[in-house]
């Protein structure tokens, strides 16, 4: 098991557990009831961390080696996967990955971004980072899905697009924009989960939608904390603050009407029991389908345009006022 | 407080601000370091007499280059709050107060309608010198409605961008106005009205990952910066150099990004031209 700096008094109770659990392998004393005990304290203690978790703290959670990801979900969700690859042009993105689904008889795209389960795979992954072929594959999945009436479930889980001098290269900024722009015409429904990190226009290349759903543990913000500190604060050391500053918590981004529901998660996280989260994921990925389906496209389409064109906070100062600045004090 | 209400208590006039600077001065070339008159600067579109270097300008300038003659600008009564209350060194309502101060500009984008050799142009132009062009709830929302009065009148669009990308002070709703302008595009498109994305100097981020990049025709200044992500960043990452004259517009241009590169000086006749070919 992995703890977190916060779960570190876990930690102490489960190395107790396990030490009462050899004693009573070893011999015939009766130590059930420590056991209990134990397990009742790692129960109490559990509860007291994961309610009123710090913005910083979902961001280290949405970040744990053992957070469950895309294939991982689609594998306890769809009795049947044949994964697509490549954008048909340049080449086959590893961080992003789709295919087709069979979820109770009825054909899906999913598509995701994909993390690495250990250190060789997170590079075989590109630690979920997106370069443009991985928003165009997305993109031509996307468009085969709506071609043959294919409701479309994305799965968010990206510290962010690629930075890298191909990317540039071959147009990442282009390839996100097309995507917002193509997302929103698409005639099928389209239902997105943030299910970790959900870092600025790399999250949202694949998370313009119907509905979007934040797991209780992921988070949805235009930069990370990190880079929201270096920028800010110039140093990296100011990122709890940033986090919470970006407001950037599944809590928030709910309050701010900038997403339709949050998922729970088991408590202390997804990674504690990856087949719950996975049932529930997939119940309401039925449920909002179920829903959707009985929109027309047109309907589906005129929501999406009414819903991100609301999206804002801005005033209108009084007509009357012009204001004299203080000109020109620095460049 | 609010940054509005504060400014309100302060100094108050009746004069419409307007940046001015005198005839005389002097101004001095940011890459080749030659100096010309201010007045000489100014007729040369604000580029460098000598090497060309095309200097920053705000939006106002360009709707002058742009208009014939006079224009109305649209939306200026929109601006930011701090909805978030986003402090870091300093809050994000200060920040909007001080930029204000500094530019007597409301926010990062100024929209205009006139007429362009006779024709109808709504123009939604951004300012770097407002906290970096950045992209917050009132640009996405003046864009918006930019395109509600191409809907409407039937006009061409044109957003001249210049940007450091989203604004962080706003943060997801920053990130969303990415999906917004780029969702009242599509109902630009659907209606058959042209839209030209003109990037300068410089595009980058969240400002070039939507709206920047959908133009029917994307165009550019010579050696404007472009690109999603910023050059500093992507060093970081990969750790060595970049080559010469990445993420420029000949770059982009040879990338396949750009339908042309138009010196300033040729900026209105280009749009004419345009204007003309799309009806
Ligand atoms: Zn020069």
């Amino acid at each position: 098991m992995v703890f977190l700096d916060f779960e570190k008094p876990l930690e102490s109770l489960y190395e107790q557990l396990d030490k009462i659990k050899q004693v009573a392998e070893q011999g015939d004393v009766d130590v059930s009831a420590t056991i209990q005990e134990i397990e009742n304290k790692i129960k109490a203690k559990k509860k007291e961390i994961y309610t009123n978790l710090t913005g910083w703290q979902r961001v280290q959670l949405s970040r744990h080696p053992e957070r469950p990801y895309t294939l991982y979900y689609i594998s306890q969700i769809c009795k049947k996967f044949i994964e697509l690859h490549g954008d048909r042009n340049i080449g086959d993105d590893k961080a992003i990955v789709g295919g087709l689904a069979k979820i109770n008889g009825d054909t899906l795209m999913i598509i995701g971004h994909q993390k690495g389960i250990n250190t060789k795979m997170r590079q075989y992954r590109n630690f979920g980072m997106a370069n443009p072929e991985g928003y165009r594959k997305a993109l031509r999945l996307m468009k085969m899905a709506e071609k043959f009436g294919f409701p479309i479930v994305c799965f968010i889980d990206t510290p962010g697009a690629y930075p890298g001098i191909e990317a540039e290269e071959r147009g990442q900024a282009e390839a996100i924009a097309r995507n917002l722009f193509e997302m929103v015409k698409l005639r099928v429904p389209v239902i997105c989960y943030i299910i970790g990190e959900g870092a600025s226009g790399g999250a949202l290349g694949i998370g313009v939608g119907d509905r979007v759903f934040m797991l209780e543990n992921s988070w949805y913000s235009v930069i990370s904390p990190e880079n929201c500190s270096t920028i800010l604060w110039r140093t990296w050391d100011y990122k709890e603050q940033a986090a919470e500053a970006l407001k950037l918590t599944a809590d928030h981004m709910l309050e701010f009407g900038l997403i339709d529901e949050i998922v729970k998660e088991p408590l202390g996280g997804a990674h504690t029991d990856p087949e719950t989260m996975a049932k529930a994921l997939k119940k309401h990925i039925k449920k909002e389908l179920t829903a959707l389906i009985e929109m027309t496209p047109e309907e589906r389409i005129s929501a999406r345009i009414e819903k991100y064109s609301n999206m804002g906070h801005f005033t209108a100062r009084p007509p009357e006022t012009e204001i004299e600045p203080t000109v020109q004090e620095e460049s | 407080m609010g940054w509005f209400k504060r400014l309100k208590e302060g100094i108050q006039t009746a004069t419409k601000f307007k940046k001015e600077t005198p005839d005389g001065l002097w101004h001095q070339c940011t890459k080749c370091k030659e100096t010309s008159t201010y007045k000489e600067f100014k007729e040369n579109y604000f580029k460098c007499i000598k090497c060309g270097h095309h200097e920053r300008i705000g939006s106002h300038d360009y709707f002058d280059l742009i208009y014939d003659g006079k224009y109305d600008e649209l939306f200026d009564d929109l601006i930011s709050t701090d909805f978030l209350k986003f402090t870091d060194l300093t809050s994000y309502d200060e920040r909007i107060e001080k930029a204000h101060r500094k530019t007597g500009l409301w926010d990062a984008i100024s929209v205009a309608s006139g007429k362009v050799n006779k024709k109808p142009l709504v123009t939604a132009a951004m300012d770097f010198s407002f906290i970096g062009g950045s992209m917050g709830s009132v640009v996405g929302e003046k864009i918006a409605r930019s395109v509600d009065v191409c809907l409407r009148e039937r006009s061409p669009l044109l957003i001249i961008s210049k940007s450091g990308g989203a604004r962080m002070m706003e943060s997801a709703f920053s990130l969303m106005q990415m999906a917004k302008t780029s969702v009242k595009l599509t109902q630009l498109a659907d209606a058959k009205i042209p839209y030209f994305s003109l990037m300068t100097d410089p595009t980058t981020g969240g400002v070039t990952a939507s709206f920047a990049m959908l133009g029917d025709i994307n165009f550019s200044e010579p050696n404007a910066l472009i690109g999603f992500a910023g050059p500093r960043v992507i060093k970081e990452t990969i750790k060595k150099d970049l080559p010469e004259g990445f993420q420029s517009a000949e770059y982009l241009l040879e990338h396949g990004f750009l339908d042309f590169i138009i010196d300033r000086s040729q900026l209105k006749e280009r749009l004419v031209e345009l204007m003309d070919f799309f009806g």
